[in-house]
C-alpha cells in the first residue's frame, strides 16, 4: 500500500507539472482528480462538522450529551432556516428569497468586526506610525532613525498619492511620486515574498520525486 | 507526428529511470547521491555561465523560450538538494523575538499553538512547527494544539512525531494529556477564537482522540485566553493570524507570535511593528532561521540553497527580461 501511495502521488505530481511543457490529457486528469477531492473532502467536513456538529447536536442533542446536562437549542432554527433560503437560489422563481440571509450575513459580519478593524487595522496601525523620531530619550541608532524615516515619509507620500481632489502638480506631485515610488516597492517585497513561497512548494514536491519517492537524495 | 513519437518516447525513457531508481531504493542498490563541494562548485559554474550566454543571446536579439525558464527553475532547485554546501543563514529580529519569549518562559507555563494550514502549505509551515515544538518540549512548556483549518490537527500530530524521532523522544518522554494536548479541529473560523476568549471547553468539548476536556490533567484549569502564558500560530491564509490579533490579541490581550507562509508575511508584519505580534517567522527562511536558533536543523536549512538558488535565477531571468524588453524598444521583430 505504501508502495502504491507513493507511485500514485509521484503520478499525479508529475501529472500537474507536465502542463509546463504544455496541456496534455495527463495533467487534465490529474486537475481533475485533485479538484474532485478537493470538493468531496469539504462537502464532508461541512456536513459532519458544521451541519451534524453543530446544528443537529445542538437542536437535537444526543444521549451523552443530555447525560452532561445540555439541553436543546432552538435558537438554531433561526440559522437553519436562513441556511435553508439561502438554497432557494438554486429555483429561480423564488431565488430572490436567497437575499435575506445573504444581508443578514453581511449585516451581521459588518457590525461584528467594524470595531476589530477599526482597532486593528486602523488605529494600531496609525498609532504605530506616530512615533519619537530619535527614539525615546534620543536613544535610537542611525538605522532606526532611518527606518522611522522611511516609515513617515512613505505613510504619509502613500497617502497623498490617494488624494484625488487637487491635481498632481508642483510640491503635491512630487510628494504623490514618491508615494506611488513607496507603493511599488512595496508591491516588489510583496512579489519577492510570493517567489519565495511559491519556490518552497515547488522545492517540497521536488524533494517528494526524488528523496521520498525514488530514494536519490540522501 | 514525429514530435508525438518523441514525446511518447521521453516519458517511457522517464518512467524506466523511475523504475530503476525505485527498485534500487528498496532493493538497495544505492543510498542517494551527494556531490562533493568541489562538484557541487562546478556545477554551480557552469549554470550561471550559461545564463551569461543566454544573456549574450538576447544581447544578439535571439530570445529564449519560456520552457528554457522553467527548466532553469527546476535545475536550480533540484541540484543543490544533492550538494553538499552550506548556506549561512543569518538570523533576524522578528525570530530572535520568538526564541527570547520563548526562553523568558518558566518551565510549565502553557503555550497555546494553533496550526491553521493543511498539507499543500507544508513545506513552508512544517519545519516551523516542528522546530518550535521540539524547543517547546526541551524548555518543558506544555503545548495546547489546536486547528482552525480541519487538517492542521493531522499536521501537528506529524510535526511531534517527526520532532520527538529527531530528539530521540518517546512517549515516556513527553506525555500525551500533561506535556501536550491536541484539541483538534473546531468549525466557525473567527467566531472559535471569540469563544475561546471566554470558555475553552465550550469549544472543545473532547481533545482529537474523544477525550473529554476536564479528563485532560494539561487543559483541566484551563478556562480562558488568561490562563495562557504565550501562544503562536501557524497560519496559510484564513482564519489565522490576522483573526488572532484582531480577537485573541487585541480583544483578550493573548501574547502571540506567529509563522506565515512568504505570501502572507507583508501583510502581517505591520502587527508586528505596532506590537501586535511578538515575533515572526516568514516563510522557510523564517523557519531556517528558527531552526538554526533552536540547534534542531531539518528541512527549511535543507530546502535553503534550492531556495537561494532559485531566487538567483529568477533574478538572472528578471535581468535577462528586462534586456530583451529594452532591446525590443529599439529594434522590432525579436523572435524565440
Amino acid at each position: 500500500m505504501d508502495h502504491f501511495g507513493l507511485w500514485l502521488a509521484a503520478f499525479l505530481t508529475l501529472g500537474i507539472y507536465s502542463f509546463l511543457y504544455k496541456d496534455n490529457p495527463w495533467y487534465k486528469l490529474s486537475e481533475s482528480i485533485f479538484i474532485g477531492i478537493s470538493a468531496g473532502y469539504w462537502v464532508v467536513v461541512m456536513y459532519w462538522d458544521n451541519f451534524y456538529a453543530k446544528f443537529w447536536l445542538g437542536v437535537f442533542p444526543n444521549e451523552q450529551a443530555v447525560e452532561n446536562g445540555a439541553e436543546p437549542d432552538y435558537w438554531l432554527l433561526v440559522g437553519g432556516v436562513l441556511g435553508l433560503l439561502m438554497l432557494m437560489r438554486l429555483i429561480p422563481k423564488i431565488g430572490w428569497v436567497a437575499r435575506w440571509p445573504l444581508a443578514f450575513i453581511v449585516g451581521a459580519t459588518a457590525g461584528l468586526w467594524m470595531m476589530n478593524y477599526i482597532t486593528s487595522n486602523c488605529m494600531s496601525q496609525i498609532q504605530s506610525t506616530i512615533m519619537p523620531l530619535f527614539g525615546a530619550d534620543y536613544s535610537a541608532s542611525i538605522g532606526e532613525i532611518i527606518g522611522n524615516l522611511v516609515v513617515i515619509i512613505g505613510t504619509f507620500s502613500g497617502l497623498v498619492y490617494f488624494f484625488f481632489s487637487k491635481e498632481h502638480k508642483g510640491a503635491f506631485g512630487a510628494t504623490a511620486r514618491v508615494g506611488i515610488w513607496t507603493i511599488m516597492i512595496t508591491f516588489g517585497a510583496m512579489f519577492g515574498y510570493t517567489v519565495m513561497s511559491r519556490m518552497s512548494l515547488l522545492i517540497g514536491r521536488v524533494d517528494f520525486i526524488f528523496g521520498d519517492w525514488l530514494g536519490l537524495i540522501r | 507526428m514525429k514530435t508525438r513519437m518523441v514525446e511518447i518516447l521521453v516519458v517511457i525513457l522517464i518512467a524506466v529511470l523511475a523504475v530503476v531508481a525505485y527498485l534500487g531504493k528498496i532493493w538497495g542498490w544505492h543510498e542517494g547521491f551527494v556531490f562533493s563541494t568541489s562538484v557541487s562548485l562546478a556545477v554551480v559554474i557552469l549554470i550561471f555561465a550559461s545564463l551569461i550566454w543566454i544573456l549574450v543571446r538576447t544581447l544578439m536579439d535571439k530570445l529564449v523560450g519560456r520552457r528554457i525558464v522553467f527548466l532553469y527553475v527546476g535545475i536550480a532547485i533540484t541540484l543543490p538538494l544533492f550538494m553538499s554546501i552550506e548556506q549561512e543563514i543569518v538570523i533576524s529580529d522578528e525570530v530572535q523575538a520568538i526564541y527570547d519569549e520563548l526562553e523568558q518562559l518558566q518551565p510549565g507555563s502553557k503555550v497555546l499553538v494553533s496550526l491553521d494550514y493543511d498539507p499543500a502549505s507544508a513545506p513552508e509551515l512544517q519545519p516551523m512547527a516542528e522546530a518550535f515544538f521540539g524547543e517547546c518540549f526541551k524548555r518543558d512548556l506544555k503545548l495546547i494544539i489546536m486547528g482552525l483549518w480541519p487538517m492542521g490537527p493531522q499536521q501537528a500530530n506529524q510535526a511531534i512525531d517527526t520532532i520527538m524521532a529527531r530528539m530521540g523522544l518517546d512517549s515516556t518522554d513527553v506525555i500525551y494529556g500533561e506535556d501536550y494536548v491536541n484539541l483538534g479541529f473546531q468549525a466557525g473560523n473567527e467566531f472559535v477564537i471569540q469563544r475561546m476568549g471566554s470558555s475553552f471547553e465550550a469549544m472543545f468539548g473532547t481533545d482529537y482522540r474523544g477525550t473529554p476536556y476536564q479528563d485532560l490533567p494539561l487543559v483541566r484549569n484551563v478556562n480562558n485566553f488568561s490562563n495562557i502564558d504565550f501562544s503562536y500560530n501557524i497560519s496559510a491564509g484564513f482564519p489565522g493570524t490576522v483573526e488572532w490579533v484582531q480577537i485573541a490579541v487585541d480583544r483578550f490581550g493573548l501574547r502571540l507570535a506567529a509563522g506565515n507562509t512568504a505570501v502572507q508575511a507583508p501583510t502581517v508584519y505591520p502587527y508586528l511593528r505596532a506590537g501586535q505580534l511578538v515575533g515572526l517567522m516568514g516563510g522557510m527562511s523564517g523557519g531556517a532561521e528558527f531552526e538554526k536558533l533552536t540547534h534542531l536543523e531539518g528541512k527549511a536549512t535543507t530546502y535553503m540553497l534550492s531556495q537561494s538558488f532559485s531566487h538567483i535565477i529568477v533574478i538572472g531571468f528578471i535581468i535577462i527580461g528586462n534586456v530583451a524588453f529594452f532591446r525590443s524598444g529599439r529594434k522590432s521583430g525579436l523572435k524565440e
